[in-house]
């Protein structure tokens, strides 16, 4: 291809045009980031009967851009005693975990865009189910680094909660997705929108699957009524405490981030992801992106809906109910898609032959 | 044409390489236990692009969902509530540094006959790599585990519960000792 007269050859045009797909992806996210908490912070205020914030703009569009400021300007305070190099690393690993689970979610078809084959999705990769998984794990890392650097008990405790919550959370989170799998037998995603294009969506079958994922989804975003980690009242906010500046808006924007992801896999998984509810009614101007964008919305808003609704868990009340109510049911899902696939396909218990 | 595959896949191994190489160097010169711990978080990191770039992805994903994801994790948590102080634990003893000479200089000499023995063995037997990319990696996997691997996977997996029950049991023994166990084993 001819660029200004210049001869480059295809394969490196291909990669400039990926990384500027990974670089929208990344913008994309952030602004998600910044209006979602907007729009949470209204929700929440009309929950809980308040007004919210109204001032910044008209009816308070502006405000993410006035919190962006507030952020860079304060201060940066990093404690005495504290690890420096973790304590500034610490952030940046939230961050990034946050952002590189989103590059296997398939958020629509891929679209025409002169002449060019633009895939949406930045990484179509065989393991994604279990990538998404393996970096889900890795960001506790940001978690237990934060609490641990800062030097301070508050935040040890905090990032020690952390861990055991988000360890445990993720045992149920793992199991509940298994339901899934044993129906697609693929851990491509796209092959997973491809079978509910063809069976329909997997909530259906899956409705106790998908409620055990999104109930531990809440507490992999450390989210009310599963946010002892960052308990104000007992904690002082926990592992962030001793954050300030752009370290702490990077706490913020990875659990906003980490919300938008969860609610992508569970609309990807089981909500037919870029599928329209009514594929026979022709919608001009709707493709897959404006239904994905919508039901992943509709998830973000239940979890701020919870948020408004429920107190806090005390923490064994936190333990006994995954380990002793979550986990049980999830291997009992199991048991009965294993069950009932076995029934309706007695072949396909069979190992396949090679 | 040049051949950009090619080239891209050095660039990355290289990269990656370089990366495991100085991580592998944190984790033994670091003198904070924590950064030694992150050193080898990021050896795995390294390793498993090793693995994407073998062609075995699944095997890379296992590795950064299992060692860096729970056991480091673990290995983390217990840095974290023991906090251990160099100055109050003592510097490395005589005795470590010979075994630590020994066992490098016996490492060295693996190394070198390995390489100097040439070429490894091609993949014979069924599973070719052409194989195993047409049937999916994760497939063949499942299908050998529960067949032809069932029992050493179903004794690798009770061997685990036998752990985990014993480290309860271990951890509560104290409590146990008085009382009725049921309670406390609740």
């Amino acid at each position: 291809m001819n660029i200004f007269g210049i001869y480059i050859d295809q394969p490196i045009i291909d990669f400039i045009i990926l990384i500027i797909r990974c670089v929208v992806w990344i913008i994309a996210l952030l602004t998600a980031f910044a209006y979602i908490q907007l729009v949470e912070r209204w929700v929440i205020a009309k929950i809980q009967v308040r007004i919210g914030p109204n001032r910044t703009g008209p009816r308070g569009l502006l405000q993410p851009l006035a919190d962006a400021i507030k952020a860079l300007m304060k201060e940066e305070l990093i404690p005495t005693n504290a690890d420096k190099l973790v304590f500034v690393i610490a952030p940046m690993i939230s961050v990034a975990t946050a952002l590189l689970a989103f590059a296997v979610i398939p958020v629509s078809p891929p679209i025409n865009l002169f002449g060019y084959e633009m895939p949406m999705q930045i990484a179509d990769i065989n393991v994604a189910l279990l990538y998404l998984l393996a970096i889900g794990s890795v960001s506790v890392y940001g978690t237990v680094l934060a609490g641990w650097s800062s030097n301070n008990k508050y935040s040890l405790l905090g990032s020690l909660r952390a861990a055991a919550q988000l360890i445990s959370y993720e045992v149920t989170l793992g199991l509940a997705l298994v339901g899934v799998l044993m129906l697609t037998s693929t851990l491509n995603l796209n092959e997973i929108v491809n079978y509910q294009a063809n069976y329909g969506w997997i909530i259906l079958p899956q409705i106790l699957g998908f409620v055990l994922y999104m109930i531990a989804a809440i507490a992999e975003t450390n989210r009310l009524p599963f946010d002892l980690p960052e308990a104000e009242t007992e904690l002082v906010a926990g592992y962030y405490t001793e954050y300030s500046s752009i370290k702490f808006a990077f706490f913020f924007m990875a659990e906003y981030i980490n919300i938008i992801t969860v609610c992508a896999i569970a609309t990807t998984l089981f909500l037919g992801g870029y599928l329209s509810p009514l594929p026979f009614l022709p919608i001009i101007g709707a493709p897959g992106i404006w239904w994905f964008a919508i039901k992943v919305f509709l998830l973000i808003f239940v979890f701020m809906w919870i948020r408004g609704t429920f107190p806090r868990m005390r923490y064994d009340q936190l333990m006994n109910f995954t380990w002793k109510g979550m986990l049980p049911v999830a291997l009992l899902n199991i048991l009965i898609t294993a069950g009932i696939i076995i029934l309706l396909h007695p072949g396909s218990a069979q190992v396949f032959a090679r | 044409m040049t051949d950009y595959g090619a080239f891209m896949e050095a660039l990355v191994f290289y990269l990656f390489a370089i990366l495991g190489v100085l991580a592998a160097l944190g984790v033994v010169i670091a003198r904070s236990p924590v950064r030694s711990a992150l050193s080898l978080a990021l050896v795995f990191l390294a390793l498993a692009a090793m693995y994407v770039l073998l062609n075995a992805p699944f095997l890379a994903v296992a590795q950064i969902m299992i060692y860096a994801g729970a056991v480091l994790i673990l290995f983390l948590f217990v840095i974290m509530v023991l906090n251990p102080r160099l100055d109050l634990i003592g510097g490395r003893t005589a005795a470590q540094t010979v075994a630590a000479v020994i066992f490098a200089a016996a490492f060295g000499v693996l190394m070198s006959v390995t390489f100097a023995a040439g070429q490894l063995a091609p993949a014979t037997g069924v599973f070719t790599p052409e194989y195993v990319s047409e049937a999916g990696h994760v497939q063949v996997i499942g299908a050998l585990l529960f067949s032809e691997f069932l029992l050493p996977f179903e004794i690798a997996s009770l061997l685990l519960l036998i752990a985990i029950v014993g480290a309860m049991v271990l951890a509560r023994r104290e409590r146990v000792r008085h009382g009725d166990p049921r309670q406390d084993l609740r």
